[in-house]
Parts: C-alpha cells; structure tokens; sequence
C-alpha cells in the first residue's frame, strides 16, 4: 500500500481506493462495473501506477500453491525407512499418510469470506505421492488476504452426496479408494499406518499401527442418530504480512504436518495399548490431536 | 397375459389364486397404501437398459475376485432374495460371514441398509459386499476393468447411459435401478386388504392377523411389515456377540439393536434372525413366548407388566403362523424380470 503515500493524495486516495474495494466486494456485478469505472476514471487521472505494483484490479483472478510438507520434529518424514519415537517412547515408522483437505476459504482484510468452488476444493493428499502435496488454487480473485482455513476430512452433504457426484478423488473405485469405508459409509479423513515393535500384537503377532479417522456426525437411522464428528477445520493467518492474490504472482504457503503430534498433543496416544482406530471413539482423540499438528512454515508473496 | 387375468377375475372364479403373472412395467410405481419412498429418485431415472444391466451384474460372478460369487449366489429369488437355508453368509473360498444375508425387497422404502444400519444410500450398498473379505473379496476398481474388457457390457452401458463410459456411479446405479424394482406388494394378504374379489382369509388367519396386530404390528407394522428402526427383541447374546447398531453409533444405547427384519414372504427365507439362528417360524415364536431374555437396551415392548417377551397360546402360535404365510408374495417370488437372466 506504500504507494498510496507517496503520491501527493495519497492518503485520500488510499481512503477512497479502500472504501470502493469494500463496496466493490458488497455489490453486484453491475454495481461492481459502475464502480470499477469510477475507479479506473480516478486513477487514470492521477496517473497512479497503482496496478503495476501492489495493487490489483478487483476482477483480476490469481492463483495460490499451498505446499503441505509432512514432517517429524524437526526432521522431513521419510516413509518406510524412517524411524521415530512418540511421545509415548514407542518407535514407531510410518508406512503410509494420506489425508483429505477441502473447503478451503480465504478471508480478506476487511474480514469478507472467500469460499474456493467447492466442487474443485477436495485434494487428497498422498505421501507417497510427491506432486498431490501442492494445492493449486487457480481463479482466485485477487485480494489481500488475512487467513486461510481448511478442513481435514470430507464434509457431511459431501459424505451423503448422490454417487454420480462422487467423481475425482472422492471417486470411490477410483483416487479414494481405501480412504471409503463400505460398510459404515463414509469417508476416510486421516489415514496413518506404520509398525512399532511396542505395538500390542495382533492376532498374527504382527505389530503394526492402523489409524483409519473418519465419521462426519452422522445423524441416520429412526430416530436419528448423531455420531462422533471428526470434521475439523484449521486456519493459517498470515498477521500483518497479507497474502496478496494477484494476477501475474502466485503466492505460496507452506504448511507442514507434524507426526509427532498426532500421537500427542490433547491425548497422548499409546500403540501398545491402541495399536488400532477406526471406527472408534479414540479416533476422536487422534482427529483433536492432528488438527493442532498442521502449522504455518512460511508463505511468500510475490513468486512469479 | 393381462388381459386374460382381468377377464378371469371378471368372471369371478372364487377360490382358485390367479397364476402369478410377471409385470412388464420398468418405471417405479409406488404400490397404493405404501408410505413415501426413501430412494432419491430423482438423481436415477429407471429405464428398462439399466434395469437390464443392474439384473446382468446381480447374477455375474465377474463382481467377485475369482468369478465364483454373484450376488444372487446370497440374494436367492425363490427365497425372496435371502439365502436359503444359510445362518450366516457364505461367500468366497467357502469362507463364512457373521451375519445372515437378508431378503431383499421394497428397498426404496428403507433409508439404512444392513442389519446395523451402517449404509444410508442403496447405491453405496453394494460395495460393501464387494470389498468384503468373506463376501466377494473384491475391488471396485477390478470391476469397472474387468466390465470394460468384457464383450457383453460395454454395449449394455451405452444402451443404458448412452456411451460406453463405465463408471463408479453407472456401474452402481444399475444395481440400484433393479434392485429398486423389486417389489412386493401382491401376497395373499395385499389382495385381501384391497378386497380383491375372491381372496379370504380363512378363521386361523383372520385370528392370526388380531393377533399381529396386537403384539407384533408396532415393531412389524403393515405394508411393510417392519418399522425399518433399531430395536432389541431380547435374542441370547452368544458369547462374544454381534453389538449390531452400536458398531455404527458408538453408542451404549444402541448395543444389541438390529434392524428390524420386513416379514414379508417371511416363510420363503429361513433361517430367522440377523445370525440366522432360528430355522422355523415355530423357534421364532417360541423365543418371544418364552425365549426373551434380559438384555441391555432390551425394547420395552418386550418387558411390560412385569413379564418379559409375548404370551403366546398355542392357539394364537397356530393362528400367527397361518397369517404369516399370507405374505408370501408369488407374483414376485416368480417374476421372471427378476430371475437369471
Ligand atoms: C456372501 C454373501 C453375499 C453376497 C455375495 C452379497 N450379499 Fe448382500 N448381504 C449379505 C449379508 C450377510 C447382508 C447383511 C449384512 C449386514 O447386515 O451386515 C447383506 C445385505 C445386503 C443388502 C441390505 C439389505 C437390507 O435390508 O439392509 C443389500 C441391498 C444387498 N445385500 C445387496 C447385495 C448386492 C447388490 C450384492 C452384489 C453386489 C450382494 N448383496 C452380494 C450377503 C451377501
Ligand atoms: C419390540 C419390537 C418387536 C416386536 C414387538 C416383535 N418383533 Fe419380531 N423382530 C424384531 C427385531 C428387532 C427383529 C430382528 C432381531 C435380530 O435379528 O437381532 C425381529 C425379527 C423377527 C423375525 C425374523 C425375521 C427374519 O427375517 O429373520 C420374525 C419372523 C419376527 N420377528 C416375527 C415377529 C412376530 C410374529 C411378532 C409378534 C409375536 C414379533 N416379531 C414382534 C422386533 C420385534
């Protein structure tokens, strides 16, 4: 916004300029038109150069990365071959992490919420899979934004959607498969197995460590039954340092995941007493857990 | 065919039953009397190509990892689509289920599947057979790859959808468009209740209808024959026992709770119970007569004026039994839209 100082008017015309985003971003397409003349009439005749630097045109469209890095401490995640201790002192490795993120939403400065189409915001998040770590958000109107939230998991009209609107990577004979429980219908949010020599045996004395966190709320059956609801949704907030959205620059945000706090945090997980949750009220510690192990690492305005 | 029958009714021949006749209709028609419809219909319009389809995949064995196991191979039209004589389900490599496979009819009336109510939408049911280990033991993916090299299915797809794309949702939507038209509606006692000419109850059935509707309708009420909740009818638990609706809920309240079972040509799919572990209607009310134990979450219904379970005379067991069978429904028992194709 510096460059609205150091014009002559400047501070007036920062005033202005605020206001007409604001009632821009309130009004109606035609509204919007109306303003968005006024507005260019303005600045042309101030010859500000406003939209070559930080400015944006309130109908310039943008896009937006969000790398998520799944990390262990201090220490990258290395599937397979990696080894960790818990909380708990357990040593554990990971085999595989996989996690649905959707419903994103950014918020502006001035505090108004902008929803990403939601058909196009279910990103299933793979670690084996390097490239499904990078959310591109493409046509995302151009702004100042103050925070981004996200939820972990697939919402509940999502959950008990029709099965032709299922498709993509909620297709469940497709990129979802293994994230769909069949038999207590709904998506799998947060998948983490590995094997800890601490863990309780199973049958098969082998120990490994299921965690399989699902269950939107439910709310089924005569009379209607609400279940465990492990929907949750975090947010970054960037502080002073907006996210510019703008049309030529691709902001990026780093989010990292750490493993460690899944298995501490609000609960302090054992695998040698609960090596396995699925379908379980534990599985409600582990979503209140994971929800607080997803943290900002950095976000850079101004990537070309 | 039709016509004849009409004639025939006409002519008022009193006493024989009209021969079943298959119906030749593909669209949906709610019988008169039945309650709304649970099936979101509006997203799967019925057309005879993808009934057609659903019926090919239903009797396919390709749905199952070695091609051994159909849907039909549990879900038996002679037995109303249950599996004769099997407690438990028997699936692939001979392996065995925990739970009785259910009849399968008037489907777009329930709004949860299975015996715990785990599966809110008919097109999402199939799947969990599919990927069930003991069932079919097989992937969705599979499937849809193996359909699509078939020489039979790529046409039935494009006759039913327009192109050959085989997808999750056509693939499952033509399982739903037959199993949707399975309905019944047409036993003894329909006709009966819609005065039909020439259809009546004998004494024992009459007084075994009196009887249902004292102390069985609430849990089993008519047209469906089932409340479609979750209820506790006081089985013995075995020892390590099937906690049914509270799998789904979590919840200690619903421990014990199982769907409660259409008895609707009930004579035609024993054994009873959702483990199959009654073999004749007489086993079945000799549990409510005296069988009814003191479990948690144990219905009410079951346990009032200080005694558990439903006095049954012999005579009213006789009389039940008799009413029972005038559910058995032979138009749809041998309607050949639904036979293998
Ligand atoms: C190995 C035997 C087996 C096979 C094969 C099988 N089922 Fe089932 N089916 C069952 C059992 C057992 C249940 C009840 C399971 C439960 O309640 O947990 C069931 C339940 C159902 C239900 C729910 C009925 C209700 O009233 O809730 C439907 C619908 C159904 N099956 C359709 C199918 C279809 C379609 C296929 C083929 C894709 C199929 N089944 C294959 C055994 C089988
Ligand atoms: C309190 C509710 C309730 C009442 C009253 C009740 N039932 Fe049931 N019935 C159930 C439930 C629940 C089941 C399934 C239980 C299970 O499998 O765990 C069932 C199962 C059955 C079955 C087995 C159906 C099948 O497909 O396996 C028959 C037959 C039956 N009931 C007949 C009767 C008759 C006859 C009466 C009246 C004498 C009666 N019921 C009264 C709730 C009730």
């Amino acid at each position: 916004m510096m460059v609205f100082f150091k014009h002559p008017y400047g501070f007036l015309l920062f005033q202005k300029y605020h206001s007409i985003i604001q009632l821009i971003i309130q009004k109606d397409l035609t509204m919007k038109l109306q303003y968005l003349l006024f507005a260019c009439f303005l600045f042309a005749g101030s010859g500000c150069d406003l939209f070559e630097s930080d400015g944006f045109n309130v109908d310039d469209k943008g896009t937006l990365k969000v790398v998520f890095d799944n990390v262990v401490g201090d220490k990258d995640l290395t599937l397979n071959s990696g080894s960790y201790v818990n909380a708990a002192g357990e040593t554990f490795n990971v085999t595989t992490l996989k996690y649905f993120i959707s419903n994103i939403k950014l918020t502006t400065e001035e505090g108004k919420v902008v929803v990403y189409p939601q058909e196009s915001s279910y990103f299933l998040l793979d670690e084996s899979d390097p490239t499904s770590l990078t959310l591109t958000l493409t046509d995302v109107p151009a702004g100042n934004y103050k925070s981004l939230t996200y939820m972990i998991g697939v919402d509940s009209l999502r959950n008990t959607m029709d099965v032709s609107k299922r498709t993509g990577n909620l297709d469940i004979a497709g990129k979802a498969k293994g994230m769909y429980w069949s038999w207590n219908s709904g998506y799998i949010f947060f998948k983490m197995e590995g094997a800890s020599p601490q863990a309780k045996p199973a049958a098969d004395g082998t120990t490994n460590y299921r965690y399989h966190i699902g269950q939107y709320g439910g709310g089924f059956g005569t009379p209607p039954v609400k279940t465990i609801n492990n929907l949750k949704n975090s947010t970054l907030t960037f502080g002073t340092d907006m996210l510019k959205v703008r049309k030529n620059k691709t902001p990026q945000v780093e989010v990292k995941m750490d493993v460690l706090k899944v298995f501490t945090g609000q609960y302090t997980m054992k695998l040698a007493e609960n090596p396995v949750i699925m379908v379980n009220p534990l599985g409600a510690n582990v979503s209140a857990n994971y929800i607080q192990a997803y943290a900002l690492v950095s976000m850079k305005n101004n990537v070309p | 065919m039709k016509r004849v029958w009409m004639l025939f009714l006409i002519a008022g021949c009193s006493t024989v039953d009209p021969k079943p006749e298959t119906p030749t209709e593909y669209t949906f028609k709610a019988p008169e009397g039945f309650p709304a419809t649970a099936y979101r219909f509006e997203n799967t319009p019925i057309t005879q190509a993808g009934f057609e389809l659903g019926r090919s995949l239903f009797y396919d064995g390709k749905l199952s990892r070695d091609g051994s196991i159909s849907c039909a191979d549990c879900h038996q039209q002679e037995a109303a689509f249950s599996h004769f004589d099997h407690d438990v389900s028997h699936g692939i490599d001979d392996r065995l289920g925990t739970r009785n496979a259910p009849a399968l009819f008037n489907l777009a009336w329930h709004s949860d599947f299975f015996w715990d109510g785990g599966v809110h939408d008919l097109d999402l049911q199939p799947p969990s057979a599919i990927m069930n280990a003991n069932e079919m033991d097989e992937s969705l993916d599979r499937i849809l790859e193996k359909l699509r090299k078939d020489s039979k299915y790529p046409a039935m797809f494009r006759a039913a959808y327009g192109t050959e794309e085989v997808t999750t949702a056509r693939f499952l939507k033509s399982l739903s468009q037959f199993m949707l038209l399975m309905i019944s509606s047409n036993s003894k006692y329909d006709r009966y209740i819609r005065k039909e000419a020439g259809v009546t109850f004998t004494a024992d059935e009459q007084e075994g209808l009196r009887v249902f509707n004292l102390k069985c309708a609430t849990c089993h009420p008519a047209p469906l024959f089932t409340d479609l909740s979750f209820r506790n009818n006081g089985l013995k638990p075995t020892p390590n026992p099937d906690l049914g609706r509270a799998l789904i809920t979590l919840r200690d309240e619903d421990r014990l709770r199982f769907k409660v079972p259409s008895l609707r040509n009930i004579t035609e799919s024993p054994p009873y119970m959702h483990d199959g572990r009654f073999s004749s209607l007489e086993r079945v009310l000799e549990h409510y007569n005296s069988g009814v134990q003191a479990t948690e979450n144990l219905d009410p219904l079951l346990s009032q004026n200080g005694r558990r379970g439903i006095v049954l005379s012999d005579a009213e067991k006789r009389a039940l039994i008799a009413f029972m069978k005038t559910l058995k429904d032979d138009t749809f028992l041998s309607d050949k839209r639904f036979s293998h194709p």
